[in-house]
């Protein structure tokens, strides 16, 4: 068995805690207001729409869900150990862990690929084509985003500080100064894949596909498997 | 008949020992694991419950172990110390959630809230709760597979005398039906009321472990420490020196005090009046020094 309705069902009722659920939608509601207004004063323009969708949308929002969403699905029930109703029970653990993780990225994509998809359409642009593009790569990027924070929330009580520091300063900041930092960055493997619909020259990763596809399985199986380790010798100790 | 197995478990934290050397077997009945706080309880609770490693020993359920086996918690109900549940959703669904995760469904959840009373508010969300219904609703949670061993940690903070006794009865029940619970209390009385078998844990390490007769005992007939004042602590001292219900005496100059140790309680009460009498010397003050609990227990891990 790898999805437990039950574990999915907490844990989406977790993540779409009324607060959560706002901040969430923040950032596509302001991606999908900043597409009509440009629509409106530029029309439709490629470059445009790929600025913003890979700049704003790609760059900026995907991840930031993703933290949100990733460390959102485990973290908060282990920092009070409200996790223990959810560990005590003859469910393996990797079921959890996978269970977690679809909704993470269910989460994640419904907040950033979707909003992705119709900021896209909205800016019109080259045959809808880039928004597809840009689409899919938010897609791909909420898996490994997902699993990724996921596992941070497994780690660490400050996953959010150390997911928003990978995504804002090392993939943001670093990845567009230091040329390595590129090639360790989920954002460029998801890049890489939607530069295979994109066509045309407006979405470019700094990634080969080939080598994106592997990273991606990689860090998402890797971490993935952690995350289950991690739970299974998950510790409860007395207050210190 | 299931049993959980503690053997010569020890469990530190960095440099701290946290359980020290620990063997004991936990059967079928109510046990009490008495300690006081910082004694070891949880950290041999969550031990038992699959929550910790120990760092030495093993902890075994029915011989088979415990850590990294999530198998046993078809057998194993907890109910943590910790407050903290899904707070957001209704007591219903909370314990519906902890049915179904053990492979049970609505009817399961139904009878474990009626077992403890909830019923009524099963509709409000937790976050509304007071800290007794948490109680009971976490106690459900542990109740819904029907568990052949229930261990608790403190059950009865927070609840009313009313609620206390109801849970009491609910674990006594249990008990006599055979199966195997263990809860965890820093209150002499508490645990005597309701175990028939008490386990004694003090500053890591195993102090005692009987009947509460036994333990009452072990604990009038500990030495008793006195700091007295007198006219003349000098000639006091050696007056009661002699006597053997007097195990210790130390003098302190600096501040007037002299400190005795009496080991036969009843004997001592009744001399120390009488040699000072004899003796013309005038008793200002006589106190106690150690009644609280901690020093009853840590006399008990010495013994
Ligand atoms: N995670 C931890 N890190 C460091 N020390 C710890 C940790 N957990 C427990 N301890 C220490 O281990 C000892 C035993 O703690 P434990 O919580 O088991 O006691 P307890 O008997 O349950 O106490 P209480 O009645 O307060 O609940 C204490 O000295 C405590 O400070
Ligand atoms: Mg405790």
């Amino acid at each position: 068995m790898l999805y437990h309705p039950t574990v999915a069902r907490l844990t989406q009722r977790a993540i779409l805690g009324r607060r959560r659920a706002l901040i969430l939608l923040l950032l596509p509601v302001l991606l999908i207001v900043i597409a009509i207004v440009v629509r409106v004063l530029v029309g439709a323009d490629d470059e445009v729409t790929a600025d913003l969708l890979g700049g704003f949308a790609l760059a900026t929002m995907v991840p930031l869900i993703g933290v949100i969403a990733g460390t959102g699905a485990i973290g908060p029930e282990i920092d009070d150990s409200s996790i223990v109703y959810l560990l005590a029970k003859p469910v393996p653990r990797p079921t959890i862990i996978l269970t977690k993780l679809t909704v993470a990225v269910g989460v994640t994509a419904a907040f950033s690929a979707l909003p992705t998809l119709v900021a896209g359409f909205i800016l019109g642009g080259n045959g809808s084509r880039l928004a597809v593009a840009y689409a899919l790569a938010a897609a791909v990027a909420s898996v490994a985003y997902a699993a990724f924070f996921l596992m941070l929330g497994t780690i660490s009580r400050h996953a959010v500080v150390f997911g928003l520091v990978y995504a804002l300063v090392w993939e943001a900041l670093l990845g567009s100064l230091v040329d390595g930092v590129k090639t360790l960055s989920i954002q460029q493997w998801a890049l890489a894949v939607g530069e295979k619909i994109g066509q045309g020259g407006h979405v470019v990763s700094d990634v080969a596909l080939p080598v994106a596809t592997v990273l991606l399985v990689v860090v998402t199986a890797g971490a993935t498997w952690f995350a289950a380790q991690r739970l299974r010798s998950l510790t409860l100790a007395g207050e210190e | 008949m299931t049993t959980i197995r503690i053997d010569s478990v020890s469990r530190w934290f960095g440099n701290v020992v946290a359980v020290n050397d620990v063997t004991m077997a936990i059967g079928p009945g109510v046990t009490g694991l008495l300690g006081p706080n910082g004694a070891g309880k949880s950290t041999l609770i969550n031990m038992m419950a699959g929550f910790l490693s120990p760092s030495t020993g093993a902890v075994t359920l029915d011989g088979v172990r415990i850590w990294r086996n999530e198998q046993v918690y078809k057998q194993i109900g907890l109910v943590p110390e910790r407050e903290a549940m899904y707070d957001f959703l209704t007591g219903r669904e909370f314990v519906l959630a902890n049915a179904e995760l053990h492979g049970l469904g609505a009817d399961a959840a139904r009878k474990a809230l009626a077992t403890v009373e909830m019923e009524y508010a099963q509709n409000r969300r937790i976050s509304t709760y007071s800290k007794g219904m948490r109680q009971r609703v976490k106690m459900a949670s542990a109740l819904v597979h029907e568990p052949d061993v229930l261990l608790l940690d403190e059950p009865f903070n927070g609840m009313d005398p009313r609620q206390r006794m109801h849970l009491m009865d609910l674990l006594r029940q249990m008990g006599a039906a055979g199966r195997t619970v263990l809860f965890s209390s820093h209150i002499l009385e508490e645990v005597e009321q309701l175990a028939a078998h008490i386990e004694v844990i003090v500053a890591g390490r195993h102090a005692a472990s009987g009947d509460f007769r036994k333990i009452r005992r072990l604990m009038t007939d500990r030495p008793h420490h006195y700091a007295v004042r007198s006219s003349d602590d000098r000639a006091l001292a050696s007056a009661l020196i002699a006597d053997p219900s007097t195990a210790g005496l130390e003098l302190d100059r600096r501040d007037g005090i002299l400190h005795i140790q009496a080991v036969d309680f009843a004997r001592f009460t009744e001399l120390l009046p009488r040699v000072a009498r004899d003796h013309g010397i005038r008793l200002y003050e006589v106190s106690p020094s150690d009644e609280s609990l901690e020093s009853v227990f840590s006399y008990l891990v010495a013994a």
